[in-house]
């Protein structure tokens, strides 16, 4: 309101001075916004355009040659794909499972670090450690620490009398392992935002709770977690769209196998698109991907907004 | 009385420490055989029971690291791209999001949800044509292909223009009226007062820059242009086809990655604490 009272002034009092001046800012604002729109352009927008483009053609170099327009030749060949919908099976395998396990564990352990403990800020540090490690040195450290013979786990489980496994090269347990790995690298991240989430509790609320003889367990589960409704929003709508683009530890880890139990959909599409050079089919890849992803995230507004609505009544 | 205190205090402390010592255990657990493989002879891995705490120091792993593998060469690549990534994102962010937050323009607002828009497109869409651009400007295998794609991003953008938008209008004005250019009010007066977040931009690119693969992967095809992340990945790929992987030499490379990106960690966490007590927060 008074921004624009002043300017109304402004151009009453000395028109011609201030329509130059707003002008040279005018300028000033496109040049500082230039470096990072022209950016924007080269690697986001022409890329997007293109990533369609491609869809549409048969492109299957590395290189530039006249591409045949094949129309939706190749969404119509992807129904079809079955690898290619067993690596999307997969993905959403991971994805449901490392999602909620993972925001389990992070919220207990943000829970007993929240407490008013000493050295928790140590354990808050310790925790962090896998955040920061990156997952190509995760992926081999595990490799290391789920070997069959020698490796750590394997010693672990034979102490406690439990039976050994193979868990990368079965197919069975690869995928878990790995659920497991995103988990440990995971909670630390997780952790830190159930942390801010946990700040916003009043305290006197779970004071009150405790007047009115509510136990810790139903203190948490009636006062603490409905109020943490957005993080919890916010984590699995993040981790939802960040499992769905897991890439590394299959990469690196399993390469995809046993027997394609861990070929997840970036996986498929890189294999497709960098080993095979089918750059047209593996782009029509990538945007059913991402139709997928924003549908899960659209389902997911949609369910907390009907929630909230159903509160409401 | 006050010893019974102590005692209360720490039996109903008990079990949260439990808790808190054995997810600290597995989160360490881990690294600590990481550094005791690293430091073990070559031979000597399969030793049975494991070994979790080094019997030996054989920095030799290490030593071979370098004559082996051009693993200087990898170091120096991933600190070449990495610093570099880092400049340009302070410098293509900061600028974009100051014009943002503080000058006015037509359609200033239409660019800024374009910017937004792009974070919901995820990196699969863009990389192939991204490239495929890249390799049309003949610039796969060199640094420009290894940097300038990631020099940019909305998510810097938008965390920078938040930093702006709460510093007072009087710093511009008071700035303007004593004549100063707008580069100026840009760089001797805004940028100094949003050190904080300039850290925090700083530190999430470097950190996701020294921590990719995927880019490294489709951009570094010769040996040389190999990035840290990259060169232990092959690394791994390639070592597993042979009969018995080298463990010991996998974790040294495994600390060689890591230990940069502890060592900004714990500086930048010190900086943060510094310019929030610059701030003025604390006082």
């Amino acid at each position: 309101m008074t921004s624009i009272g002043l300017r109304q002034r402004e151009r009453v009092a000395r028109p011609a001075p201030a329509r130059r001046r707003r002008r040279s800012g005018e300028r000033s604002g496109y040049l500082f916004i230039l470096p990072a729109s022209a950016h924007l352009l080269l690697f986001a927008l022409v890329p997007i355009g293109f990533s369609l483009y491609l869809s549409f053609h048969e492109w299957s170099t590395p290189s530039f040659v006249h591409a045949p327009f094949v129309g939706l030749d190749n969404y119509r060949t992807l129904l079809h794909d079955g690898p290619f919908w067993s690596a999307m099976k997969n993905t959403a395998y991971y994805t449901v499972l490392s999602v909620p396990l993972g925001m389990a564990v992070s919220l207990a352990m943000a829970l007993v670090v929240n407490q008013k403990l000493r050295g928790t800020r140590l354990f808050r540090a310790i925790f962090f450690m896998p955040v920061i490690t990156s997952w190509v040195a995760v992926s081999v450290i595990w490799i290391t620490l789920l070997s069959p013979n020698a490796g750590l786990v394997n010693y672990f489980f034979k102490v406690l009398h439990l039976p050994a496994q193979h868990w990368l090269d079965n197919p069975h347990w690869a995928m878990l392992a790995i659920v497991v790995i995103t988990i440990w690298k995971g909670a630390g991240f997780s952790m830190v935002i159930w942390l801010a989430g946990l700040q916003g509790v009043p305290q006197e609320l779970l004071e009150a709770a405790a007047i009115d003889g509510a136990g810790r367990w139903r203190s948490f589960w009636h006062v603490t977690l409905p109020l943490l409704a957005p993080t919890t929003f916010f984590l699995v709508v993040t981790g939802v769209i960040g499992g769905f683009q897991v890439f590394t530890p299959m990469y690196v880890i399993t390469q995809g196998g046993p027997f394609g139990a861990t070929d997840v959909a970036v996986y498929h599409i890189y294999q497709r698109a960098f080993q095979e050079f089918s750059m047209g089919y593996a782009s029509a890849q990538a945007w059913v991907l991402f139709a997928v992803i924003f549908l899960a995230t659209l389902v997911q507004l949609w369910f907390v907004r009907r929630r909230g609505e159903s509160l409401l009544v | 009385m006050g010893r019974r205190d102590a005692l209360v205090r720490f039996i109903r402390q008990a079990p949260a420490y439990a808790i808190l010592i054995v997810v600290a255990a597995g989160m360490l657990i881990p690294f600590l055989w990481m550094i005791t493989t690293s430091l073990q002879p070559t031979g000597a891995t399969f030793s049975y029971p494991p070994q979790l705490l080094p019997t030996s120091f054989h920095l030799h792993n290490y030593a071979e690291l370098f004559t082996l593998v051009p693993f200087g060469r990898y170091f120096l690549n991933s600190a070449i791209v990495t610093g570099a990534t880092v400049i340009g994102q302070v410098f293509f962010c900061s600028t974009a999001a100051y014009g943002f937050a503080r000058l006015s323009f037509a359609g200033r607002k239409v660019i800024f949800v374009l910017f937004l828009a792009t974070m919901m497109i995820p990196f699969q869409v863009t990389m192939i044509p991204t490239f495929l651009l890249v390799f049309k400007m003949g610039w796969v295998n060199t640094y420009q292909g290894l940097i300038i794609p990631g020099v940019s991003s909305a998510f810097g953008i938008f965390l920078l223009r938040q930093a702006f938008l709460t510093i007072p209008r009087e710093y511009q004005d008071a700035a303007r009226i004593d004549g100063a250019r707008e580069w100026t009010v840009f760089s001797r007066i805004f940028l100094p007062l949003v050190k904080p977040a300039l850290a925090t931009v700083a530190v999430f690119s470097f950190m996701g820059t020294w921590n990719d693969l995927l880019w490294p992967l489709l951009i570094a095809r010769d040996e040389k242009m190999r990035t840290l992340e990259l060169g232990l990945a092959y690394f791994n790929v390639s070592a597993s086809a042979y009969q018995e992987p080298n463990w010991p030499l996998m974790m040294a490379a495994s600390v060689v990655v890591l230990l940069p990106v502890v060592g900004v960690y714990l500086f930048s966490q010190r900086y943060f604490i510094a310019g929030i007590s610059l701030s003025g927060v604390k006082g």
